[in-house]
């Protein structure tokens, strides 16, 4: 069989980012990503939210799910419950992920199930015109904003991490390199990962601009720099509670780290916590080979194959 | 000195939580033991322990499925329970109460609402009564009705003397000597009470002969105290023993789903929905036909908005999926339902209505939903809508829904109401045989051409408005999906003629199914055919009407009755010939506004020439239907009736 390249993650079509987006990263070391981890592309659902960022699966050639403002977790969940077997990858804004789509975020959290979320931080509302997003900083004010933004921002790897993400990461946009390893790890990862991709809007975010991040006014010093190779996220799977406490401390120290540079790379690699699907495989023994999506509902001739008689003999009177 | 009955209407009531619904189980599961058919009626508050809550359980020789303003045993737990209820009480009933609730003032009940308090006063001060407890038994018993006083104290003594039972444990065997006491009032076999109790407490066999103890103790309190022969109530009949079960409209929901190949349920809790998705996830794994196992997947979500969104994602793996909700949850799940009717995802919506708006009555039934369930949504898009009249049918159209959506591909809404939801029944067991599964157009990428590209053309357009639809993860048929208006492939377009194209596509789904879905699946015709007079109505109205039929047969008045069973798309065909000769044209709902009168005057041009109404929170009865039609048959009706009690 032939390996699977990249040219088989791409598609023909033309692409309306405007030039010089972030998003165009995040893309490329998608593609290169699925490509290397030797996917075939059916066996891929991306599920994208709404913004210019959610647009990022109209570009992979796989399933392509353009969901609703903030509510691309909640569907790729629906999928992966029903399909294990599926490579689910979901992408969207930070304004997507942070604010409409806020509460889902934290509660994806609680169940570890074996996804990847990508958020794209541009700290803008793009697709509405640069309107602050939450993670844009107090007393900032970036082009389109008439007044600086009066609300302080979240922090995407303290919430992943408060609301129970077994593997958290940042990348930068244009570092595709650094990019692909960090989708693939995530995606290797089982259970819910994490990534928080910073991400220039060179449209509407005029603070932190590529040449930003890169450091142009410093003497191209850059401004992102991987996390200090001293760093390990593992956290394994018999790790006591001290061990544990040990590392989520060193986490919190790296995510609220003021400055720069601004880290990147894998934050957090929680080995201890079972993925869903082995938790519902436990509870639901036909879920393995059998899961909803592969549910046989009749028979031959289109009868329904569901036996009641013990449903009806609970509730029988005579 | 006692007639037999055939129809014994039994109330009970006390505080939430102190096992009012329990008694009504061991009731009704000793009636049903002994081949009686059963109806139960369950009304409470939005509280987890402490306010009023009872239950109406109708004993008959034949099925109804409505309960009577008129009861002809009252079982009070409480004073508050004698307060409310004790005028409803019919001549030749029984009111047992607690002795120590004989002289209350009525002013003193912390949680009786001021209409029902003044309501009370001038009931009384027009009888020349005291506006007290005494003065409620006095009217009773002018009425005709038996008064007994029982000291549940001294049974709790009795209980822990003589059984030896724990206080607590008396305290709560109290229900099964009220549901023995009542049995006994009415002659009935002691043993089939034991046969309740059994089937209730099932297999906690200490429990199981604790309150069979409890049941002996209870008739020889019920001879000792009473003369028997005195009180005018026999159970008459001794039907057949055929197999029954005893279960609740949301139960065969549940069943239903499975039936129809549930395999992936989504909910976020809400009254009265909930028990839905609790009933199923404990009985999530369950045998095959082919000797194997089946299984659901139930998914308890953050809100409404991943509930349905969850169900969708689930839906496109080619999981038969859906949702149970109410009202408010339904109002976040608009937005995911479009989403789905634009991508023509099948989807089961199934909604509990509730009183409305906003939290509304969260405990009450009310048919406000149904002008929502047609339009909620922005956008054109096809969805079907059923409203279930039934336990049985509220089974059969739970496994039903999952057929029409993978046919039409589009969401099916499924309406039912609180009412129905809290419905306890006997019933035959459940007919499977006859439930035929639709998939609909699957695609089979290989023989459809595909290349391996994403460019499975999902959304092409045909005369049925029908394409054949990928699973997520088949080789072979990668597509786009969007919210946004797209192409055949599933790519956002703004073409002007492409988005007449996929908006006509849709909406021809719409189209087959008025002309494919069998005429008996939308509308249903009862009484007399040739009758003019004409009742319409949908939902859990049924059984009241065809109640109110047989007695107006009875009369000598003729009429019939047409169940609205499919509402969307709306039935107008099937409908015009009837309604050419329908005179007059009764409306029958209980919302405020008459929202299916006004669909079918939207869809037909008739409008009904009297709406009943009931909006109050709370089912209509036997009695009030039957009063509101005699109003119309003797012209003192206005085009707009609305049925009052302040008794529920
Ligand atoms: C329910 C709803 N509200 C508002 C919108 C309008 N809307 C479209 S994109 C967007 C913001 C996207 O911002 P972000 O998630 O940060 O993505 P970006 O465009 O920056 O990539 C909003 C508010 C919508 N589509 N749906
Ligand atoms: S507005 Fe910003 S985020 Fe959107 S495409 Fe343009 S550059 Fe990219």
């Amino acid at each position: 069989m032939a390996t699977v390249t990249v040219k088989d993650f791409q598609v023909g079509f033309p692409n309306d980012w405007c030039p010089g987006c972030g998003d165009f990263g995040i893309l490329n070391s998608l593609h290169q990503a699925l490509a290397g981890l030797g996917l075939k592309p059916h066996e891929v659902a991306v599920f994208g939210g709404i913004g210019c960022s959610g647009k990022t699966q109209y570009y992979v050639n796989a399933y392509d799910v353009h969901t609703l403002h903030g509510r691309v977790l909640p569907y790729a969940t629906g999928a992966k419950l029903a399909n294990p077997e599926l490579t689910v990858v979901a992408v969207g804004g930070d304004g997507d992920g942070m604010a409409i789509g806020a509460g889902h975020f934290v509660n994806a959290g609680r169940s570890n199930l074996d996804l990847t979320y990508i958020l794209h931080n541009n700290e803008v509302y793009g697709l509405t015109k640069g309107q602050a997003s939450p993670t844009l900083p107090m007393g900032s004010q970036t082009k389109s904003l008439p007044e600086p933004t009066i609300q302080g921002s979240v922090n995407p790897l303290m919430l992943a991490l408060a609301s129970g993400y077994t593997w958290i990461g940042r990348g930068y946009a244009f570092d595709v390199r650094g990019l692909v390893e960090l989708i693939q790890r995530a995606i290797r990862h089982k259970g819910l990962s994490f990534l928080e991709v910073l991400q220039p809007c060179p449209t509407y975010n005029n603070l932190h601009t590529k040449a930003w991040f890169a450091g142009k006014d410093q003497g191209g010093v850059p401004r992102v720099a991987p996390l200090d190779p001293s760093y390990d996220p593992v956290i394994e799977p018999d790790a006591g509670e001290g061990a544990v406490r040990a590392r989520l401390g060193a986490f919190v120290v790296e995510a609220t780290r003021g400055g720069e540079p601004i880290r990147t790379g894998v934050f957090l690699e929680n080995l201890s916590v079972p993925d869903l699907g082995e938790r519902l495989a436990q509870r639901l023994p036909a879920y393995r080979h059998a899961p909803p999506a592969h549910r046989v509902v009749a028979d031959a001739k289109g009868r329904s194959n569901a036996d009641l008689t013990p449903l009806f003999a609970e509730v029988a009177v005579s | 000195m006692s007639t037999d009955r055939t129809d014994i209407a039994w109330r009970i009531g006390g505080p939430q939580g102190k096992g009012v619904d329990t008694a009504a189980g061991i009731f009704g599961r000793a009636c049903a033991a002994g081949g009686f058919h059963v109806f139960g009626r369950r009304e409470y508050y939005s509280n987890i322990m402490g306010r009023h809550s009872y239950f109406d359980v109708r004993v008959t020789g034949r099925p109804v499925g409505v309960h009577r303003d008129r009861v002809d045993l009252l079982v009070t737990f409480d004073t508050e329970t004698l307060v409310r209820h004790a005028v409803s009480v019919a001549p030749g009933g029984v009111l047992l109460h607690d002795a120590s609730a004989a002289d209350v003032a009525i002013d003193a009940m912390g949680f009786l609402d001021d209409p029902l308090q003044e309501e009370l006063a001038a009931y009384l001060a027009e009888r020349d009564l005291p506006p007290t407890t005494a003065g409620l038994l006095e009217d009773a018993r002018r009425r005709g009705v038996t008064v007994l006083p029982v000291s549940y104290g001294d049974l709790t003594e009795a209980l822990t003397h003589e059984l030896g039972a724990s206080r607590a444990s008396a305290d709560r065997m109290l229900n099964t000597v009220a549901v023995a006491l009542s049995a006994a009032l009415i002659k009935y076999d002691p043993d089939r009470v034991k046969r309740g109790v059994a089937l209730t407490f099932g297999d906690r066999s200490k429990l199981v002969e604790m309150n069979r103890q409890a049941v002996d103790l209870a008739y020889a309190h019920a001879r000792r105290s009473w003369d028997l022969d005195a009180v005018p109530l026999r159970l008459g009949v001794r039907p057949e023993r055929p197999r029954r079960l005893f279960v609740t409209g949301t139960q065969a929901v549940a069943m239903g789903k499975i039936a129809g190949g549930l395999a992936f349920q989504t909910y976020y809790p809400i009254s009265p929905a909930t028990d839905e998705s609790v009933y199923l996830e404990a009985h999530a794994t369950f045998p095959t036909t082919d000797g194997g196992q089946g299984s659901v997947l139930v998914w308890q979500t953050e809100d409404e908005l991943a509930a349905v969104t969850a169900a969708t994602g689930a839906a496109l793996t080619g999981a038969r999926s859906a949702t149970a909700t109410s009202g408010p949850g339904f109002s976040l799940m608009t937005e995911g339902i479009g989403w789905a009717g634009i991508n023509e995802v099948p989807l089961v919506v199934t909604v509990y209505q509730r009183g409305g708006p906003a939290t509304g009555l969260p405990t009450r039934t009310e048919q406000g939903d149904l002008q929502f369930a047609v339009h909620g949504g922005h956008g054109d898009f096809p969805r079907i809508v059923l409203a279930s009249g039934d336990v049985t049918e509220a089974f059969q159209d739970a496994a039903q829904a999952f057929s029409y959506a993978e046919r039409y591909q589009t969401v099916v809404i499924h309406l039912m109401d609180k009412a129905l939801a809290s419905t306890t029944l006997t019933t035959e067991p459940f007919d499977t045989s006859r439930l035929a599964i639709d998939r609909g157009l699957v695609a089979n990428p290989a023989s459809d051409g595909s290349n391996g590209t994403v460019s499975f053309p999902r959304f092409r357009p045909s005369e049925t408005g029908l394409s054949p639809r990928p699973y997520l993860g088949q080789p072979g048929g990668m597509h786009w999906l969007t919210g946004a208006e797209h192409t055949e492939l599933g790519r956002v377009t703004e073409d002007p003629i492409t988005r007449e194209q996929q908006v006509e596509k849709r909406l021809r789904k719409l189209q087959l199914a008025a002309r494919e879905i069998p005429a008996e699946e939308k509308l249903r015709l009862y009484g007399d055919a040739s009758a003019p007079l004409t009742l319409v109505s949908w939902g859990s109205n049924k059984a009241a009407i065809l109640e109110v039929l047989e007695r107006l047969a009875e009369e000598g008045v003729t009429a019939r009755h047409i169940q609205l069973r499919l509402l969307w798309p709306f039935p107008s065909a099937e409908l015009e010939p009837l309604l050419a000769t329908a005179r007059p044209l009764v409306a029958v709902e209980t919302n405020a506004t008459g929202q299916m009168a006004r669909l079918l005057r939207e869809q037909t041009g008739r409008a009904p020439d009297h709406l009943v109404l009931k909006y109050s929170g709370r089912p209509i009865s036997v009695e009030q239907l039957l009063d509101a039609l005699h109003q119309i048959l003797s012209g003192a009706a206005g085009p707009r009736l609305v049925i009052r009690n302040p008794y529920e």
